[in-house]
């Protein structure tokens, strides 16, 4: 109830802060050496958060999307012979540093909102898979022969036992690629991408702690509200299922 | 967990469906430009396809080998030895082709024009990559074998480099023209994730066991260094200058144990605040996860509370541990390029230089290098991992 409570708090104040910036200048002011602006003014704060917050959405939405797709296929019959391989794929992909895939994509990109796009869709791509393969390979046998026992075709099956069933795990590898994903989006920044990482890189420029502090504040807060966020809706949907919590 | 032997009532498809995309991520290959030919390091350059980028028609030899390649992966019987070998040759003629099409490419003595790798190459590289370590993770290979691969391909790699066989390619010159930079790169680079593992370890297996022991601390420690874990790298490696550039300057003594707020010590800093939550909590995890009856047994033989502490349930606990270190290891490699950013030195400057120039083959120069770091040191501490779990163990 009371971190509830101190989440909420912390919402109103990221929103208070972000809809009138200039009336929290006097906390940074400390921060600021010869008379340097306390507040990053060359993009309003809420419009680079939105553009943020839209770019790892978009990225997430299609890597939910094909991920779940694909981990869907070689859990079926036909995509079987894909499964040693599709692990495989995962596990060095995720070895892959996301600046290096971040940098990577620029060649083929060029600057700007695509090469960020693109490397966070890839990048999230591999928990989700990774999570929905978990889910779909370890659901109860008994269940699933209960379905097919009823007489459920494969896609009722699935739509309306193992998916449902899977949901929560599913979730949980979303949620860990939309934080590695708020993450990775403020170093797109680097490569001319509107997002939050563009006040943390005026600051280290121009040696204005009040920049990179405001920066990484608005990042972070978002960071652990999304996640805490994401905590609940896996909790409520463990619940609906039956499951009792896992730790 | 379900066993995926083939052994299943369908009828056994004549074609390998993972041969099918290969060939297919292969054939889309071929189609597309082998190299980039540019007039210097930043203009966009032409691409040449495979035919077309070597001299006389040793291209279509290649095109030919490759189809060949491809078409004999389709095989559904094929060995999967045979196919490892036909996925080595193919990676073989790839970059035999580069380096060929950059010789060839190159006017003698000519020290502006480049050759870079383009689309095709890199596709081409994933086509048979992912056929060789599809086959090779089918084999089932020992641990043994599987270090001796690791071994001979890093082997293989170091032969193509110091053959000189690429020399021409874009990569390479832009490396001959700061190899001293380069090594001194790649040691900061191991320094700042190896050390910033080494301090993780010092600090955080005594807190882990700390809040092992002191259930009452565990939410609060675990609780802090998520929230430290959420603050996104960029800000974290910034919010470190000016912290430890005051504390250099305020802290009699700082500064003489080499606390700075410039250099490698801020992003070093960083990343052993990145390292600390999952040395902690997979020490605390790791303990948890001992089975109490092996703790009152050791305590029925007699031995006291650290006795068991250190001789039974550490012991136990370290497959989980040496797991948080894989984590971590992995984890730093990739975000110590980010140290570039804010002159922590690395592979991360070569990156960001290359960002702001937009000089392509300078980006490959710091990413290719700390991808390769990456894999080896994930690759070689899952076998460490295997190797000191118990059989069949579940490690998380």
């Amino acid at each position: 109830m009371i971190a509830r409570l101190i989440l909420a708090a912390l919402a109103c104040l990221l929103v208070a802060f972000l809809l009138t910036p200039q009336s929290f200048a006097w906390l940074f002011v400390p921060l600021t050496k010869n008379g340097a602006p306390p507040i990053y003014t060359q993009t309003g704060l809420l419009s680079l958060t939105l553009s943020h917050l839209g770019l790892v959405a978009l990225a997430s939405l299609a890597s939910t999307i094909v991920a779940v797709g694909l981990g869907v296929l070689v859990t079926r019959p036909a995509g079987r012979e894909f499964l040693p391989l599709a692990r495989t794929i995962t596990s060095i992909g995720q070895t892959f540093p996301p600046v290096a895939v971040l940098a990577l994509a620029v060649p083929a990109m060029g600057f700007g909102a695509g090469p960020t796009l693109v490397a966070l869709f890839l990048y999230g791509l591999l928990p989700i898979f990774e999570n929905t393969l978990t889910a779909l390979q370890n659901l109860p046998p008994s269940v699933i022969e209960a379905a097919r026992g009823m007489g459920l075709t494969r896609r009722q099956r699935l739509l309306q036992v193992e998916l449902p069933l899977a949901l929560p795990v599913i979730l949980a590898g979303v949620r860990l690629s939309v934080v590695i994903s708020l993450a990775t989006a403020t170093i797109g920044s680097t490569v001319a991408a509107h997002t939050l990482g563009e006040v943390i890189i005026a600051g280290l420029l121009s040696a204005n702690t009040a920049f990179v502090v405001q920066g990484g504040l608005i990042v972070g807060l978002i960071a652990v509200l999304i996640y805490e966020g994401f905590q609940q809706v896996e909790k409520a949907t463990a619940r609906r299922i039956g499951q009792m919590q896992q730790e | 967990m379900a066993d995926t032997s083939l052994a299943t009532p369908v009828p056994v498809p004549r074609i390998s469906r993972n041969g099918l995309l290969f060939a297919l991520l292969g054939g889309l290959a071929l189609w597309l430009p082998l190299v980039q030919f540019k007039a210097n390091r930043i203009v966009a350059g032409e691409g040449l396809s495979l035919p077309g980028a070597l001299p006389g028609g040793a291209g279509w030899g290649f095109v030919c080998l490759v189809i060949l390649l491809l078409a004999a992966g389709l095989l559904y019987r094929l060995p999967l030895g045979w196919r490892l070998g036909l996925a080595l040759i193919g990676l073989a003629a790839v970059i035999l082709s580069l380096g060929l099409a950059a010789k060839g490419l190159t006017p003698e003595g000519n020290r502006v024009v480049r050759v870079a790798p383009a689309s095709g190459f890199w596709m081409l590289l994933l086509a048979f990559g992912l056929m060789g370590t599809d086959a090779l993770s089918r084999l089932h290979l020992s641990r043994k074998a599987r270090w001796a691969v690791l071994c001979i391909s890093l082997g293989l790699i170091w032969l193509c480099l110091a053959s000189g066989l690429l020399n021409e390619t874009s990569v390479m010159v832009e490396y001959r023209a700061r190899a001293d930079l380069f090594s001194r790169s790649l040691w900061q680079h191991l320094t700042l994730a190896f050390g910033s593992l080494a301090m993780a370890l010092l600090i955080g297996l005594p807190l882990g066991i700390m809040v092992f022991l002191i259930p009452k601390l565990r939410r609060g420690v675990l609780g802090v260094l998520n929230v430290l874990q959420t603050i996104p790298s960029l800000a974290l490696f910034g919010i470190m200058i000016p912290v430890f550039g005051w504390i250099a300057l305020n802290v009699p003594g700082a500064a003489q144990i080499g606390v700075a707020g410039i250099g490698l010590f801020p992003a070093l800093m960083a990343l052993f605040f990145y390292s600390l939550l999952p040395v902690v909590s997979n020490t605390l995890v790791g303990l948890r996860t001992v089975d109490p009856a092996v703790h009152d047994a050791a305590f029925g033989l007699g031995l006291t509370q650290r006795q068991v502490l250190f001789q039974v349930q550490l012991p136990l606990a370290l497959p989980v541990v040496l797991a948080a270190v894989r984590i971590v290891l992995v984890q730093n490699i990739g975000l110590a390029v980010i140290a570039g950013l804010i002159g922590g030195g690395g592979f991360g400057s070569f990156v960001f230089q290359g960002l702001n120039q937009t000089a392509m083959d300078l980006i490959l120069l710091g990413a290719l290098p700390t991808i390769l770091l990456a894999l080896v040191a994930g690759v070689a501490l899952d076998l460490m991992v295997e190797a000191i779990s118990p059989k069949k163990g579940n490690v998380t």
